[in-house]
């Protein structure tokens, strides 16, 4: 599966779309790192549980897309936009979309 | 000592600040000096917002990259950014948090396109959000999330 977030793939040529995939998931944000990034508060800095726990849901929402295009028949996705959206007080929501296509 | 004891809310206000203060200029000075270390290090990696137009020379492989980072500032500033509220104005505290979160994710970005052994990454795209309210309970955003990601694209040697 090829990921990129432009219309095409350089160096590759496009034979047939798809139309749109998706990927979704929802993360709690506390999860006992919670204490570390309430001290994390005082002093500033990197909150490096949140950025691993951002960055693996990221992933895992890529991953649920590039399924849904292996369904459909694609071997890439192209235009990839992500967006992350508060669904809850103390949720986040990251989305994955993009267009699936079939390239040579 | 009992006028410490009497008022041992506004002490603890006052360690939380010099600690804050302390702290989080020593840690965003090391920070800045990393960036900047880093940022030289990548200098001939380029990073456009534009597409395929700026890709010289035959592409041969593509693929998306990400890098994320998420920030959270100190008590000092966090106090600076409320007073700000009141008069209005730029709020430096954040400016400068914003800025390192968002370098710092370019960087980060950079070092996984190196890896997949890249020459250009094209039409980069940067998002910001506000992460982590929880954490803090008064209802002020105290960290970002930044995230930048692109395609990069490795180039037929000749």
């Amino acid at each position: 599966m090829i990921y990129t977030n432009v219309e095409t793939i350089p160096g590759r040529r496009i034979v047939e779309h798809f139309g749109i995939v998706q990927g979704s998931t929802v993360r709690a944000k506390h999860l006992g790192r919670d204490l570390m990034a309430s001290l994390k508060n005082i002093v500033g800095g990197e909150l490096k549980g949140y950025t691993e726990l951002l960055q693996d849901s990221r992933e895992e929402a890529t991953h649920r897309m590039g399924e849904q295009a292996r369904q459909m028949g694609a071997n890439a996705v192209v235009n990839i936009r992500f967006a992350t959206s508060s669904v809850a007080q103390g949720a986040a929501e990251l989305f994955v979309y993009g267009t699936a296509v079939r390239v040579e | 000592m009992e006028i410490l004891l009497q008022h041992a809310d506004l002490v603890l206000f006052f360690i939380l600040l010099c600690l804050g203060y302390g702290v989080g200029s020593w840690a965003e000075r090391r920070h800045y000096t990393s960036i900047t270390k880093r940022e030289k290090e990548f200098a001939h990696l380029p990073v456009v917002t534009g597409r395929e137009s700026y890709i010289i020379g035959e592409a041969e492989k593509s693929t998306l990259v990400t890098g994320s980072v998420v920030v959270s500032i100190d008590y000092f500033k966090r106090l600076l950014a409320i007073l700000r509220n009141i008069f209005g104005g730029n709020v430096k505290s954040y400016e400068s948090l914003i800025d390192r979160a968002r370098r710092e994710a370019i960087l980060r970005m950079k070092e996984k396109a190196k890896e997949k052994g890249a020459d250009i990454i094209i039409n980069l795209r940067l998002e910001t959000s506000a992460i982590g309210q929880s954490a803090n309970k008064k209802r002020q955003v105290g960290s970002v999330e930044a995230v930048a990601y692109g395609t990069a694209v490795s180039l037929i040697k000749q």
